[in-house]
């Protein structure tokens, strides 16, 4: 109990001495992550509308690899994409690994099938006799789904949550692609770790409560534009 | 020639139309006109077609065969049918509703269409107060019971004063006061809209009610056309008719 009310003065602490190496860390994690959970949702979001709405053979082994992504291990995506990075790899002379660019396109790994399966789920509830109706108000094809995504999007954000939620809180393959280099590549999940295994338990701890903040602070702003004009 | 012997052309004609479900033929609609300004009923007991053939007739299924013509031009619903479909409207058996307010929700098909905003406004008043609704502008539509929808969605289709109107089942579900009140009102929005309507019903007091001619529908084919009653009979509807206590189109005019 001890450590834990240490751990939260020690974050209030480090927050207010303004800890140029704790913002500097709690800053890229933010960017990188709301950069990966943007570039998923941009894809992810008509791609599911195209898989939820599209009649084609082989949509349904499409939609069940999605849904496989979904629950992709990280470290399975770090490590692919470490090789695919190498510098002797596919896409070694990019010069990408142990950037923070890298650490973006393993999320986008993690995220993309989760925003994607969520969002052809999202679409998929909806009253298909909805979609006639949206034509025969006399939509086009933009119209349509930008109706459609209108009408689901409270499931929209909810996948927007999911998809940072997953990668906000993932270390394996930041750790892998990024190599959590001081002043670099070091995010919030990859310092947690660092200074657990050097046994700085409140160090840890302080920033796991950041994490936390962090997550909480993102969400609540979702949630609030996810819940605006509905009932307290 | 037409219903109402002025018009030369339909406004709306279906030749030859084929539709099939899997291997199954569920409408086979060799020739229907619709003429302007008439109501055309389109009768049937449930699973006959009827809901299969409006889609037809909104561009919204396009027939394994056959041709839609409006106004005398052959449409196709696969390619660009959406200028055609901005001069109809449907309101289908459920109200559908957009999860926004009911005023957002008659607006949307002008929003669709780049109405200016005074316009808009002006059109989307004047449609909500003709059904009553007025007061509910600001309401969210999920709040709203099955009548004051089924009011909300009616006006959506009627603020885009369409040539042609298609109706699926508007008052199915209803309580028998509000489908009353709605069956006594709605020849006055018709008529106020100008617009030709097709109603599809199986209800026989709906359509002696409003319309102005009839089509029996079975088994996706057409079993009878001409006046309501002489319909109603062919297709064995016609002693529920008899209950209908409104009168008749013609009688109101």
């Amino acid at each position: 109990m001890d450590v834990l009310v240490a751990a939260v003065v020690q974050a209030v602490r480090l927050l207010l001495s303004g800890d140029a190496e704790v913002w500097q860390v709690t800053l890229l994690s933010l960017r990188v992550s709301l950069a990966a959970t943007a570039i998923s949702l941009l894809a992810g979001v008509p791609l599911g509308a195209w898989l939820a709405l599209a009649r084609f053979p082989g949509r349904r082994l499409l939609l069940a690899a999605v849904h496989t992504g979904m629950g992709m291990p990280p470290v399975v995506a770090g490590l692919v994409l470490t090789v695919l990075l190498w510098r002797t790899g596919p896409l070694g002379s990019l010069g990408l690994l142990y950037t923070p660019t890298a650490i973006v396109l393993a999320q986008v790994v993690l995220a993309l099938p989760i925003v994607t399966g969520l969002s052809a789920a999202a679409i998929q509830q909806l009253n298909p006799l909805l979609r006639l109706q949206i034509l025969a108000l006399g939509a086009t094809r933009t119209q349509y789904l930008w109706l459609l995504a209108r009408e689901a999007r409270l499931p929209l954000l909810a996948a927007a949550m999911a998809g940072f939620g997953a990668v906000i809180s993932e270390v394996g393959a930041a750790m892998m692609v990024g190599g959590n280099i001081q002043g670099q590549t070091r995010v919030l999940t990859t310092a947690i770790v660092l200074e657990t295994s050097k046994g700085n338990f409140d160090l840890a701890l302080a920033l796991g409560l950041l994490l936390l903040a962090l997550v909480y602070a993102v969400n609540l702003g979702l949630t609030w534009v996810q819940q605006r004009g509905r009932p307290l | 020639m037409s219903a109402t012997g002025q018009e030369a052309t339909p406004l709306l004609a279906l030749r030859g139309v084929r539709v099939r479900r899997g291997s199954q033929v569920v409408l086979e609609v060799p020739a229907l006109d619709v003429w302007p300004r008439e109501v055309l009923g389109i009768v049937g007991p449930n699973g006959a077609g009827k809901s299969t053939l409006l889609q037809v007739m909104a561009l919204l299924l396009a027939p394994e065969a056959g041709e839609v013509r409006f106004r005398g031009a052959v449409v196709d619903a696969r390619h660009n049918p959406v200028p055609v479909r901005r001069r109809l409207a449907v309101v289908f058996q459920e109200p559908l509703l957009f999860d926004t307010t009911v005023f957002e929700n008659v607006a949307s098909g002008l929003r669709l269409r780049g109405v200016a905003r005074e316009a808009l406004r002006t059109r989307v008043m004047a449609w909500l107060a003709r059904l009553g609704i007025a007061q509910l502008a600001e309401r969210p539509a999920r709040t709203l019971s099955l009548g004051e929808a089924r009011r909300t969605s009616l006006a959506r289709a009627l603020v885009l004063e369409p040539e042609l109107l298609l109706l699926d089942e508007p008052f199915s579900a209803l309580d028998y006061p509000t489908r009353q009140a709605l069956l006594s009102e709605l020849p006055g929005l018709l008529a106020a809209a100008r617009t030709t309507t097709v109603l599809v019903t199986h209800d026989p007091l709906e359509a002696r009610a409003l319309a102005t001619r009839a089509v029996a529908l079975q088994a996706g084919r057409i079993v009878a056309t001409g006046p309501v009653d002489t319909v109603l009979a062919a297709a064995g509807l016609g002693p529920l008719a008899g209950a209908v206590s409104l009168p008749a189109p013609a009688e109101r005019c």
